[in-house]
């Protein structure tokens, strides 16, 4: 019995984890294109870019080799995938599975029209975030594509440093998919009041320089200087190696379709982390997530279910996600996919507040802003399906005896 | 088994609050982003729970350590 797992990232690393903790004693091969075993990736735009601590790792390789007993194979790309003879190919030969779990994440998007200039980056890796800090210096000019949480992390980063980020968005309120528009304003008001300028609705319509990237003329027709240029609007599942295995992928972003369990369409095949659409019961709802804490469980429950099949569980969770933006926290519970939004404490333009976001007389999320004691008591109300009236029973003052 | 503990590093804790929401009756965030540990001896019924919290930490901020050494 052998277990196969592509991506050695955290999904990837939590999984062969998992598995072992089963009992399971077969063979596993861990596969990462990357040349590290997972890291802290949500640092890499927030401490990790200012330089101020080491990125941290989870797990050592050594741990997984010596006394997990993994076959760790990193730098390692996969290449195609053939589930007539459960034969994944790799840029260094091919492997055999009798179980096999993808979890190769995501890559980031790039608009079309990007010319080849130095300067013009992209915030994924290690080496990436190693390779920005370098340009990240006093004085410098960072123009950032993109006013989601990885461009907005590393304008909060720029100021840090001393250097001089512009946001640019073509949507005219920022963070609505993630968040809603409410709450996506309310979050954007922490650049303006940090000294970060704000353009919405507009886009590059050129990149000016010869070799390396000067500036940027908008299509307001204005010209930005940029020393570099940060390109953060999204990230796509990284599952163009499927193409030709006939592995079920939705016809929307290609992710991959992952039933309650986290089985894919091909016998044997499970899929965790950014690249899984699945039914998620807490929420009611078929979604993928792009998140460190759900790449963490979800991968762990493909490990289980991958070599445990007595063990086999449905897997749930209420999303939840944070981000630091000018030293503040940013922390959302459950899903923005609902127009009913309401500022329960504190208001939208204010340094702490909590929103609640319902479907009905149900708290289906929550966005805060300062707010980290009451973030989890309202994840736990989310899974238990909580009403408007206990979200205000718990966010009461307590009763002076 | 052997008496453990739980130690929480904090120059790494950012009060994230995944151990929280795996172990709510041990740890809990405060308002400032403090992170609270009610009782740091960890007991046979609540291992699993507390492994599963040191585990889950984003910031790999929680370790146990034998009791005697803490």
């Amino acid at each position: 019995m052998t277990l196969v797992v592509v991506g050695s990232s955290l999904a990837g690393l939590r999984a062969v984890e998992a598995a072992r903790r089963t009992g399971y004693t077969g063979d596993i091969v861990l596969i990462g294109a990357e040349n590290h075993l997972a890291y802290d990736r949500p640092a890499l735009s927030k401490a990790g870019l200012i330089g101020e601590e080491p990125v941290a790792h989870f797990q050592s390789v050594n741990v997984l080799r010596d006394e997990l007993k993994v076959d760790v194979r990193l730098g390692v790309t996969a290449t195609k995938l053939d589930a007539s003879t459960k034969t994944v190919s790799t840029s260094a030969g091919d492997v055999s599975y009798d179980s096999l779990i993808i979890a190769t994440g995501s890559v980031p998007r790039l608009p079309t029209g990007i010319p080849e200039l130095d300067g013009i980056v992209t915030l994924r890796t290690l080496e990436d975030s190693a390779a920005l800090r370098e340009r990240l210096r006093p004085g410098a000019y960072v123009l950032i594509l993109g006013a989601g949480f990885i461009g907005s992390e590393v304008a909060s980063s720029a100021r840090y440093i001393g250097a001089i980020p512009t946001i640019i968005d073509a949507a005219p309120v920022p963070l609505v998919r993630a968040v809603g528009a409410d709450v996506g304003r309310a979050y954007a008001g922490l650049h303006q009041r940090n000294g970060t300028p704000l353009r919405l609705g507009t886009m590059v319509e050129e990149y000016l320089g010869r070799d390396r990237v000067e500036g940027v003329r908008l299509t307001t027709g204005e010209t930005l200087p940029a020393d570099v240029v940060v390109v953060g609007v999204g990230a796509a599942p990284a599952t163009d190696w499927l193409d030709g295995s006939g592995i079920a992928l939705h016809p929307g972003d290609r992710g991959i379709v992952c039933d309650e369990y986290l089985r894919t369409s091909l016998p044997g095949v499970f899929a965790a982390g950014d690249v899984a659409h699945w039914p998620n019961a807490d929420l009611d709802a078929t979604m993928r997530l792009e998140n460190w804490t759900n790449a963490a469980d979800q991968g762990a429950r493909a490990g289980t279910n991958a070599v445990a099949p007595e063990a086999m569980t449905a897997y749930r969770t209420v999303p939840y996600f944070w981000s630091d933006w000018y030293g503040q926290r940013i922390q959302f519970v459950g899903i923005a996919a609902t127009e009913d939004v309401e500022f329960v404490s504190g208001a939208p333009h204010e340094d702490r507040f909590i929103a609640a976001l319902w479907q009905g007389d149900r708290l289906v999320g929550a966005a805060t802003l300062n707010e980290p004691r009451k973030i989890m008591k309202l994840r736990r109300l989310i899974a238990d399906r909580g009403t408007r009236q206990q979200v205000g029973e718990l966010l009461a003052p307590i009763p002076q005896s | 088994m052997t008496k453990l503990s739980i130690v929480v590093d904090r120059g790494r804790c950012t009060g994230i609050g995944i151990c929280e929401s795996i172990s709510p009756e041990r740890f809990e965030v405060d308002d400032d982003g403090t992170l609270i540990v009610r009782g740091d001896l960890v007991t046979p019924d609540t291992l699993a729970d507390i492994e599963d919290a040191v585990r889950s930490c984003p910031a790999a901020a929680l370790s146990l350590v034998p009791w005697d050494e803490r």
